[in-house]
């Protein structure tokens, strides 16, 4: 009996093993080995690395760069995670109810999201471009002067935010169609037959349906609104004056401008417990409200 | 276990990353070249051209050159390929990363490989303002290879319709202002044609070494651990970028866009640019009006940063290795090599006997803005370059930013960059 078992445990770990052996290699091992690194100083050839205890962490509290990115961020994330979840729900109800060319008008809102971002980010900044770009030209008709959107310090991080929910709308309403397609028809019809208005479906019925769904691309929204700055290296390279740098571009600049990557390491560490505890704190605090009962 | 492990993935994917496969060193000795390409073209093309002539010529000699991406990109990797054991022996890169190297232990200097009087006398064949950024501590680490400076693009037609003579582009500060001023269009409170543009995203520091060195002034030393942010002549030169759009009102005020600023000039948006030889040939082939390409105006002097790569060599290779690296990086700088990289490229040509070459003269004869940038070395100066070279260059960078924005004045910009460069360079000096 127990040779079976510790066979079949055996297995088990057979099954897991490409897995566990890839995230090791490239999760677990890279996470630790940050870690270590963010408590040691930046060796050179004349001067190898050596612990430093908290060191880095100091010099982060003191760096004005990493404040000023980090408020950044979370204008950033205010500033794309609403809107785009909301824009997505919009949209998922539009192309969901009947429609002439529904697959068309579905196909066209998830076209942002197939683009690759350096894509993007090449034809807004054509967009952005004072006088010359297709907003000032199409301002100008209005008899507005044309502004310098992304070398003003108050415009560039807006421009940058608009980008981002042009971009992720259309892919967390593919999400919010397929949750919208699950719902039994049943249920709107009841609320027709007594009355309920379509508003007052939305609010008391569909939505709390949606919460899942919701929750989960609340999740990859917050996730997303930390790692994804492609566009920052085509549009601004985080100018003017720091104006639109995002965290994890400051750590790509750290790490391999200044190649300094004792202290990237440092600003890593905090961009992984952030989002960790943004992550725990979803998964264990909201995930027991979001079931519809 | 897993250091095996680590050991045998980071080669894997090293090797996959570097397209080498597994070949065989079938040859006597077998070269890995990093090279970056920073402006667009077919450069890739014209270097595989270059290697394959020097192999046919070289057969004991075999060489891998490899594309790297842009200078950052070469960089990083041709570092992780030294710090995983599978070093290049020479490579193309950023002119300004030598103090970076040089700290990193990952180069040697030509000084001690060249031993023939032959040599020792290629060493001294290339203009010296583009040798700047290539030597310190009294030796020469890195030779010219893929070298630019920046010029005045200007449209003669605009100069024409303001009434201004199209063959005497501005050559003083104050005569770019005056010009400006005539260049400039509106109507109403739109601005249909700007006077001048100078970028200010990207490469900030590059456009203002220009600035600083025509009011005289360098912006770090030889050695590469002082610089001179808060010097009153460098205030001034930030002082006058700033009025260009504040006071003076030909320049849009806030930063310019780089990677835009071709356009603007070629949808006729701004009477004169300043920008990279590197772009001459786009230029040339995309402009609908009759250009001419300039020197840049001069305050106290003419001034311009060189820009642009190296050929290094790295320490970790043996004494065949150097010697065949050295036989390699003289055959693509011989003076006819030269000139044919510059006619396909737009590059400089980084000796004067290039210039001499019967091709080159031709061309320069029917293309006359080709030689404006070689005789614009006469007054140029090296490109920012010092130890911590990437932090010491966005302080500056996020200073010229913020007086342009309007959110500094140039002395509490200027003089904040140099009180936080010395704090990193202190331990240089």
């Amino acid at each position: 009996m127990s040779r079976r078992l510790s066979q079949s445990h055996i297995y088990g770990w057979l099954l897991l093993m490409p897995a566990v052996i890839f995230l090791i290699a490239f999760t677990y091992y890279p996470t630790v080995a940050t870690l270590a690194k963010s408590f040691f100083s930046q060796g050179t050839a004349l001067k190898p690395a050596e612990f430093v205890g908290l060191e880095n962490f100091q010099y982060m509290l003191e760096d004005d760069i990493f404040w000023k990115v980090a408020r950044n961020n979370v204008v950033y994330a205010i500033g794309t995670i609403p809107i785009s979840i909301a824009l997505a729900i919009l949209m998922a109800v539009w192309v969901n109810g009947r429609l002439p060319l529904k697959s068309l008008a579905r196909m066209s809102y998830f076209t942002p999201t197939i683009l690759p971002m350096i894509a993007v980010a090449n034809i807004w900044l054509f967009f952005y471009t004072p006088d010359i770009g297709l907003l000032d030209q199409v301002s100008a008709k209005f008899g507005f002067a044309g502004h310098n959107w992304l070398g003003d310090p108050d415009t560039v991080l807006g421009c940058i935010i608009v980008i981002t929910i042009w971009k992720e709308a259309g892919f967390f309403m593919i999400f919010y169609l397929a949750a919208l397609q699950t719902l039994p028809p049943e249920l709107e019809e009841a609320a027709r037959i007594e009355g309920a208005s379509r508003w007052y479906y939305f609010r008391r019925v569909m939505f709390p349906l949606l919460m899942p769904t919701t929750l989960f691309v609340l999740i990859n929204a917050m996730i997303n609104s930390f790692k994804l700055v492609d566009q920052l290296f085509i549009l601004t390279k985080g100018g003017p004056d720091n104006a639109s740098s995002l965290l994890l571009y400051y750590i790509y600049e750290v790490a391999f401008s200044f190649l300094d990557q004792a202290y990237a390491s440092t600003l890593t560490v905090v961009l992984l417990v952030t989002l960790a505890l943004i992550a725990i704190g979803q998964f264990v605090f909201l995930d027991k409200k979001v079931h519809y009962q | 276990m897993f250091t095996k492990l680590k050991r045998a993935t980071g080669q894997l994917a090293l090797a996959a990353a570097l397209g080498l496969g597994l070949t065989s060193a079938a040859s006597a000795v077998e070269l890995t070249m990093y090279y970056p390409v920073a402006v667009g073209g077919a450069l890739t093309k014209i270097v595989d051209g270059l290697v394959a002539d020097f192999e046919k010529e070289n057969p004991d000699i075999k060489v891998n050159a490899i594309y790297a991406g842009n200078y950052n990109d070469a960089r990083i990797k041709a570092l992780a390929a030294l710090k995983s054991g599978e070093p290049a022996q020479t490579s193309v890169m950023f002119s300004i990363d030598i103090y970076e190297l040089i700290e990193q232990g990952a180069i040697i200097a030509f000084d001690d490989v060249v031993k023939t009087a032959d040599e020792k006398k290629w060493l001294q064949s290339f203009y010296p303002a583009l040798m700047e950024n290539g030597k310190t501590q009294g030796k020469t680490w890195g030779i010219p290879f893929q070298r630019s400076t920046i010029v005045m693009y200007y449209n003669k037609d605009a100069f024409r319709a303001a009434g201004l003579d199209p063959e005497s582009p501005p050559a003083t500060w104050d005569e770019m202002v005056a010009l400006g001023k005539k260049l400039t269009k509106k109507s109403g409170n739109t601005v249909d044609q700007w006077g001048a543009m100078i970028p200010s995203t990207g490469y900030p520091y590059w456009m203002f070494g220009a600035l600083a060195m025509q009011n005289g002034q360098t912006l770090m030393n030889g050695e590469g651990n002082m610089t001179y942010f808060d010097a009153p002549a460098t205030v001034e030169a930030l002082q006058f970028w700033k009025d260009l759009g504040n006071k003076h009102g030909i320049m849009p005020s806030g930063t310019i866009e780089w990677g835009t600023l071709r356009q603007n000039f070629l949808e006729g948006r701004t009477a004169i640019m300043w920008h990279s030889t590197g772009n001459l040939t786009t230029v040339k082939k995309k402009a609908k009006f009759d250009f001419g390409v300039a020197m840049l105006p001069a305050n106290k002097r003419r001034g311009t940063p060189t820009g642009g790569g190296n050929f290094y060599l790295f320490k970790k290779s043996s004494p065949e290795e150097q010697a065949a690296s050295l036989k390699l990086i003289r055959f693509l700088t011989q003076p006819s090599r030269t000139a044919e990289w510059s006619m396909k490229t737009g590059y400089l040509g980084t000796r004067p006997d290039a210039y001499a070459t019967p091709e080159l003269k031709q061309y320069v004869k029917d293309f006359p803005p080709a030689a404006v940038a070689r005789d614009q070395l006469e007054f140029a100066t090296a490109e920012l370059s010092t130890y911590q070279t990437g932090r010491v260059r966005k302080l500056l960078d996020d200073a010229i930013q913020s007086v342009l924005t309007g959110s500094k004045s140039p002395a509490e910009a200027l003089g904040g960059a140099q009180k936080k460069a010395d704090r990193l360079l202190k331990r240089y000096r």
